[in-house]
Order: C-alpha cells, then structure tokens, then sequence
C-alpha cells in the first residue's frame, strides 16, 4: 500500500532529522567559531587571557571554573545520592517513606534551575558570606564554593535515580546467598550489590556531572562573574556556561562573539562525550530497555 | 563473639548513615519550598497576574510573562511534539544499529547544556530573522523539548501488546490506519504525560532564552517579537537592587513552580498506568 | 491529537493577525541600558502624542553598534562613541546624535553610609587591587572625620560589555598610567580584581548586598537605590560631588561638530570628572539603514522631539539635560540626515 509506504518512510524521515539535528548543531557551532579558531587556534583552550580590550580572548579560567565547580559538586551531592540510591533501591524498597523520598527527589528535579539561584542567592550566600568573614575571607558570599553547592543540590536526582534503579535491579537471589552465609546488610552492599551495580552507578554519576557541567542559570546567579582563573575556592570566577549567559548579547566585536561561540563548542564536545558514555554504558545494561 | 558484634555494629551505624544523609537530601527542596511559600506569597494578588511591569521603584505586574510564557511554550509544542512522536514511533518499528544509535544520540540531546541550544537557536533563527523573537525562543526550548517527546512516545507504545495490532490487522486495518487509529490513541495518555511533564521542564528555562526571546516589558503576541518569560523576569528581577521587584520575583517564581508542581502531581495521579520515565 | 493540533495552530494564526493589526508606524532601536528609563520614558510621551511606536530593546551599547551595523533595527544607541577605526567598518557613514549627559558615580557598602573623598590616584589604585582595606592609609588621609571599618574592600564591575563601563575605564586611563598600560579602556575589560554583576541594576544589586564592596554604576541607579557615592577630586583640583549641574558643567568645554566627544576629566573647574554623553546612532543616509521613506520621516522627528521638548524629561528621571550650545550641535547634525539626498529636518 502506497500509504503506508509514505508512512513508513515518514518514521525514518522523523528518525533521520533528529540525528541530522544533532550533526548540524555541531556543525553550525565549528561554523561560528571559525573567526576564532583560526585567530587562536588550539591555544585558545590552554590560554590564561580574556581580555575584550585587546581582542585576545582564552577559554583556561572557564574551563577550571567549569571543572572546578561540577567535581566539587559531584563529590558534595556524592554521599546524598548514594545514600539516597541505597535507602530506596535496598533499605526501604516500597512503603510511605520511601514514596515520599522519591516524590522529593523529582520534586528536587523539577524545580526550574533560575529558582535554585534566586533561592542560593537569598539564603546561601549570606549563609556563606557570614562563614566568610569568621575565617576571615573576603567576604564575597558569591563564588566556587557557593555555586558548587547550589549545584551539589540540583544534580542529587540526577546521580540518585539512575544508581536506586540499578541497585533495585540486583536479583534478591544474589543478595539471599549472602544473608544466607550469615553477612550483614552492609556486607551485602559492599560484597554483592555495590559490585554488580557499580557500572549502573558510575553512568548515573556521570550523567550528573554533565548535568552540572552545562548548568547555566543558577551558577551565572551566584558565582560572581569573574574571568580570572580562581586562586581559592571562595572566590568569585566564571564557567564555560556562565561567561556566554553574560557575554553574548553585549558582545562588542565579531572576535568576541566567535570567541564566546568557540566556548560553546567547547562545551558541546565535552558534555557530548560524557553523555555519549553515560548513555553507551546504560544502553549496554539495558537498564532503560527493561520492558 | 567480639567480631559478630563490631560487625552488627557497623552494619547498624552505616544503616543510620543512609537514613540520616538520606533526610538530610530532602531539607533543601522544603527549604526553597517554605522560602518561596513565605516571600512569595503575601505579592500575589489578582492585579499580579492582570498588570504589565512598571519602571523601578513599582513592581506591577507578570501578565506579560505570562502571555510570553504560554506563546514559547505554544511554539515549542508545535516544533516538537508532531516529529517527537512520528520519531519515537520509528525507534519502536524499528529494530537496526541506526535506531540504537538515534537512542542514544536523543539522550545526549538530552543532556545538551540549555545554553548551548540557545547559541543555536540565535545563530538559525535570530540572525537571519535579525532580531529577537518568540519564535527563536520557542525553537530553543522545542529543540528541548524534543528528547522528552521522544522517550515518552517510545515508552508508552511499547508498553501497548502486540495482540491489539493484530487484531486490528486481522480486522483489515493497513499499517497507517492501525498506528493512528489502535496504537496511538491506547498509548494517548502515557504520551501526552511525558508531553505535560516536557512542558513542565521548558516552562522553567531562562539559558536559552537570553538571547532568543529576549524579554519584553510590553504585551506581545507576535511570534517575530521578543517576549518576556517567566524565568526571565525572575532572573532579571531577582538580580536588581529594586526591593518590590525582587518581591515580585519571589511571587513570579511562586507563581512559577505552582505551575511545575501541579503539572507533576497530575501527571503522577493521573498517569499511573503508563509509568514513563523521562 | 489532530484536532489539539488544529487547535493550537488555529490560536497561534489568530494570535499574528492581532498583533499584525497595528495602527501608525513603529520604530525599533537597540544600545545602551544607561538611558533605557528616559528613553522608555520618552518614548511612551511620543507615543501618547502622535501613535508612533518605538521599540527599544536594552542590549547594551555593544549590541546597539552591532544591530545598526547589521541593519535590524532603525538606530542604535550607545554611551560610547565609534572610534574611526570602528566607523570604517560602517558600509556607510553614521552620525552620533547626544540626548542626555550622565555621571558615572563610584558607590560603596560601608556601615553607617559615609560620605567619602577619593582622589583619582587612590580610585585607581582600589580598582587595580593595590588598596585591599577600607581603613588604608591613603583613604584615611583623605576622609579624617569618618571611622573607616577594617573591612576588606570588593571591587564590583560589569560583568557585559557597556558604555557605562567604557566611560568609567576612560577615565581611570586618563589619570592613571598604570591602569593604561595594564588594563586600558573599553566597554568590556579585563578586570585585575573583583566580581562582575550583569547591567547598572546587577553592580548596584551586589554593592547593596555586600558590606564593604565598591561599585561604578550610572547616577540615576544610586539615586534611586539610596546609595552612598563619592565625591571625587577632578582636574581642576576641586572636590565635586556628582549631580546633575556638575555633569552639566564637565559638558562645559569647547564641542566637536560631530559630538564625539569624551567629557571625562575635562578642564571644567567644578565639573565631575566621570561623565559622558549618551548618543543616538542612525545612518546618515537613511535609506542604507534599509528604512522607508515613512519611517525615515518619522524617526527624524522623533528625534527632534527628544532633542526639543523631550529634553523636559530628563531631570525628574536624574539625566542632565543638554546645553544649549549641545543642542544647537545636535540639531544641526539632524539637519544632515537625509533620505535618498533629501533633509528631512526643516
């Protein structure tokens, strides 16, 4: 039938756009970045200068305020998601309280990333500018540390529901044969569960840093705006996400924009493959292909 | 016997680890929810909702947020949801290494940094528009919206069984006419969650809206204008010095996440026959 | 799903013809966030007077180059004036049309709100890191009757690109070698110290929450935010405190033809040193800007309008009106615009 034929080349057509979509994101971005890629090369990436004035424009602060705030993020949230992952998919596995943490948690995941700002901006950073001034540090309240929490914050869903759904998937015989040789609970976690589950795990961390690698808004609130590649954790700086949120519209010269653009494709690439091997490796344990 | 002990200890210490850190999780969300519920609150008023922004001291009011709100969302849907569903549709019919790998690539969509949709929809649509408009903006948060689209229509038709497709062949139904007229409709419900809860997620965006819609003090309804956005107006009442707007904003992001929850507590109360997960 | 669709594309078409029904002409322009309330203000004056429409966006005045440069908007604005090295990237040539002058005023957090006395020297050396106290020596000297708190001082600056900014880093050049060699002026640069708020209301939200901090933002926003600012000594070797005759007064000087012209440090004895026009830029062949000969006609008036009586609007929203010799200047490069080789301006 010719319709359906139509139809069915329609489903690849639908499939085939998507994937050209994503080529030509990548595509577009090379494109505008090409006044700075051939003005700074590769250098761009390990150069330590954003300097508007004279036109020299470097992506090293952002990247070390990128990578800085989203590992002290992850290793913050760390203990939370886990804790989280194993209380849900082990300890308490069905019953009121262990619903209401699940609620909470994509509660936690639906709350719009602009609100998580305002929130870090009103109640964390007086929190952390009195913090400040008793160590007796510029009291900026702004910064790393601040961002990093706010973060750790957002991407506890992400971390905790990937690892819950991996350790609830630990076949209960696995784990039987381990109560059975008289271990205890936390035994069974690190001998039996923690393994079979550790790749599951690892993939839902890694989909959570990139998570907090492209978080735009609520760092741009509370980190302070600085293009200067930070001596301490407290103080103010920039990341990849944030400089563009700030820069774009008011980019003074052509140089600048493609700069700002060069910026972002630094960004893709990096959130592209940690999400490419996140997902690879979630894919390959079928975790989302369970039916 | 000593031993048995000290491990009966550390299994009951670690046990209380987990439940004490667990908790502790949960304090952030009603922290933000009590601060919303207190300083958000006592601005909301009708006048709120129907009133345009005034210029600094007053605050006035979101309704042209809310209009641009309800425009960006109307166009992301339009852009996403037609080829989200025929998309998700082919990863369910078919079965071969491009469709493993379009899985995988809408996660990485997925997880793409708003921000980086936004550089995109300024470099497609601003630019050639030249100018920034409701459309741009709408094509950043579709292009977002696309990956949820997708999942929730591949989650939910694989769910519906084979027998209700062969039934309908056996009646003499071809292809198209079961897909449309068996499939889908016993699938509607489960998509269209995944649909409201994509809305949900989109209608919290500000990134990607920086430079595409710009905002807008004004009414707009015209798609090739700039307009405001609720999480725009937050972000740019929140970060003034003016007291009343950044009360305005703690009533906008009330306003706000009222929207998020409500369409979350419906999609769960509604929704438990199709568990999507997005 | 059909009919949902049907639905919404039915409402979307119905939502274009309203917005497509508009009646008069509409002008749109792009630039500087300084004098987006008075123009705001003006241009709602102008539309309650002959129903034309005037589109601002605030995009600061980077943006506003850029946008007339690549023709999507009618004119741009900008607290900056083109260098000649940035009118050669112009395909045709522009004109710069002042409005209103401003102060950029240097606003702080300190207990107690003080007033302070800062001399160029010391300015300078607070915003290249190199005074880290409040209660520093060389402030102390200059403010004897004020307790200054042992407080570590936080630079706050503009985190975009702005003319507020460039008029700003204009000045520290002007009177500091060091800062000229090190960090140089523009609308944005890279700043030796401190932490960066988005626009004049971003700077003034981070010195209003941060004790100890010092800022730059437009004279208007601490006025209207209550904050303390300091009084500076200019060239002249005067103490001024900003406001709007002294702003008015550093305009006092010998003006270019073309209005392009830096009012910071000026000679004028009770001048505050940091101030700046604010200019309007248009094509001065319009029809390159791509406008109609309506629009053209329209947006000329306008301008006379904002040069004439609008300048009335100026004070009560903290802008120092133009002179009368600026306005003279003013008018007679507004004479100059024309359309397809006609003045518009009679």
């Amino acid at each position: 039938m010719l319709r359906d034929r139509f139809f069915k080349f329609g489903l690849k057509l639908a499939g085939g756009l998507i994937a050209l979509l994503i080529f030509s994101i990548f595509v577009s971005l090379v494109i505008a970045s090409i006044p700075s890629i051939k003005e700074f090369g590769l250098s761009f990436v390990f150069g330590k200068e954003w300097n508007p004035v004279e036109e020299h424009f470097s992506a090293l602060p952002f990247i070390i305020g990128t990578l800085l705030t989203s590992v002290l993020a992850l290793a913050i949230s760390l203990p939370f998601s886990l804790a989280i992952a194993f209380f849900s998919g082990e300890f308490s596995k069905k019953g009121l309280i262990s619903s209401l943490i699940a609620y909470a948690t994509d509660l936690l995941a639906g709350i719009p990333s602009v609100i998580y700002g305002f929130w870090g901006l009103f109640f964390l950073v007086p929190l952390i500018r009195k913090l400040e001034l008793s160590f007796n540090i510029p009291p900026y309240g702004v910064g790393i540390f601040t961002a990093s929490l706010v973060l750790s914050i957002m991407i506890i869903p992400y971390a905790s529901s990937m690892a819950r759904d991996v350790i609830a998937l630990v076949p209960s015989d696995l784990k039987e044969a381990g109560f059975a040789l008289g271990s205890t609970r936390l035994e069974v976690i690190k001998k039996v569960i923690f393994p079979y589950s550790v790749s599951g795990i690892f993939a839902g961390l890694l989909l959570a840093f990139g998570r907090a690698i492209g978080e735009t808004m609520a760092v741009t609130m509370v980190i302070g705006n600085a293009n200067r590649i930070p001596h301490s954790l407290f103080e103010p700086a920039n990341t990849l996400a944030s400089v563009i949120a700030n820069e774009f519209t008011e980019a003074t010269s052509d140089i600048h924009l493609s700069s700002l653009i060069y910026l972002g494709l630094i960004l893709f690439i990096i959130t592209f493959f940690i999400n490419y091997i996140g997902n690879m490796i979630i894919e390959r344990m079928s975790v989302n292909g369970r039916s | 016997m000593g031993e048995v002990k000290l491990r009966i200890l550390k299994d009951r210490i670690f046990t209380f680890i987990i439940y004490l850190l667990t908790f502790l999780s949960v304090i952030p969300l009603f922290a933000i929810l009590f601060s919303l519920v207190k300083k958000g609150l006592g601005v909301i008023n009708l006048n709120f909702f129907i009133t345009l922004p005034k210029p600094p001291p007053d605050a006035g009011g979101i309704l042209n947020a809310l209009v641009g709100t309800f425009l960006l969302v109307l166009i992301a849907s339009i852009v996403s949801i037609p080829i989200g569903i025929v998309a998700g549709l082919f990863l369910v019919e078919t079965r071969n290494r491009f469709a493993n790998m379009l899985r995988v690539l809408i996660n990485v969509l997925q997880g793409l940094p708003s921000i980086v949709i936004g550089i995109i929809a300024y470099l497609w649509v601003v630019k050639p528009m030249g100018g920034f408009s409701a459309l741009s903006g709408g094509i950043a948060l579709g292009i977002m919206m696309l990956p949820m689209v997708v999942k929730s229509t591949e989650e939910t038709i694989k769910l519906i069984p084979y027998t209700l497709r062969e039934a309908s062949y056996a009646l003499g139904a071809d292809y198209f006419t079961t897909i449309f007229k068996v499939v889908l409709p016993a699938g509607i419900s489960g998509i269209l969650n995944g649909i409201l809860l994509g809305i949900a997620r989109i209608a919290g965006e500000t990134a990607p809206l920086l430079f595409t819609a710009f905002g807008n003090p004004y009414l707009n309804f015209n798609p090739a204008k700039p307009v405001d956005s609720l999480p725009l107006l937050i972000f740019n009442y929140a970060m003034s010095p003016y007291e009343r707007w950044q009360n305005a904003a703690w009533g906008a992001s009330f306003v706000l996440i009222a929207f998020v929850l409500l369409i979350n507590i419906g999609v769960k109360l509604g929704g438990r026959r199709w568990r999507v997960k997005l | 799903m059909k009919k949902i669709l049907f639905i919404l594309l039915v409402i979307l078409i119905a939502g274009f013809n309203t917005a497509g029904f508009s009646k008069g002409i509409e002008l749109t322009g792009a630039g500087a966030t300084f004098p987006y309330p008075l123009y705001s203000k003006m241009f709602n004056e102008y539309h309650k007077l002959t129903g034309t429409k005037v589109n601002y966006q605030a995009i600061g005045s980077g943006g506003g180059i850029r946008q007339l440069r690549a023709k999507t908007v009618d004119f741009g604005a900008s607290d900056a004036f083109v260098n000649d090295e940035g009118l050669k990237k112009f395909a045709s040539p522009i004109v710069h049309i002042p409005m209103t002058a401003g102060a950029v005023v240097v606003a702080y957090n300190l207990p107690g709100n003080p007033q302070l006395k800062l001399t160029p020297e010391v300015l300078a050396d607070i915003f290249l890191g190199k005074i880290k106290k409040w209660n520093d020596k060389r402030i102390a000297e200059l403010n004897k009757n004020v307790q200054l708190p042992s407080l570590p001082i936080m630079v706050a600056h503009r985190s975009d690109g702005s003319g507020t900014t460039f008029i700003f880093t204009d000045y520290l050049s002007k009177v500091s070698k060091e800062w000229k060699e090190k960090v140089g002026k523009g609308k944005s640069v890279n700043w030796p110290v401190g932490l960066g708020g988005k626009g004049n209301q971003g700077v003034a939200g981070l010195v209003k929450n941060m004790p100890g901090s010092i800022g730059y933002v437009e004279l208007a926003y601490a006025i209207q935010n209550n904050m303390p600012y300091a009084t500076l000594k200019n060239k002249a070797g005067n103490f001024v405190k900003p406001s709007l005759e002294s702003v008015s007064k550093a305009a006092n000087i010998d003006l270019p033809d073309d209005m392009r012209v830096s009012l910071t440090n000026t000679g004028a004895s009770y001048g505050y040193p940091i101030s700046g026009f604010t200019w309007i830029l248009v094509y001065q062949n319009l029809e390159d800007g791509k406008l109609s000969e309506e629009k053209a006609k329209e947006l000329v008036n306008l301008l006379k309008w904002m040069l004439t009586e609008g300048q009335k609007y100026c004070e009560p929203l903290h802008y120092a009106p133009l002179s009368e010799t600026a306005k003279k200047k003013a008018l007679a490069i507004l004479k100059k615009v024309k359309y397809r080789g006609k003045a518009l301006l009679k």
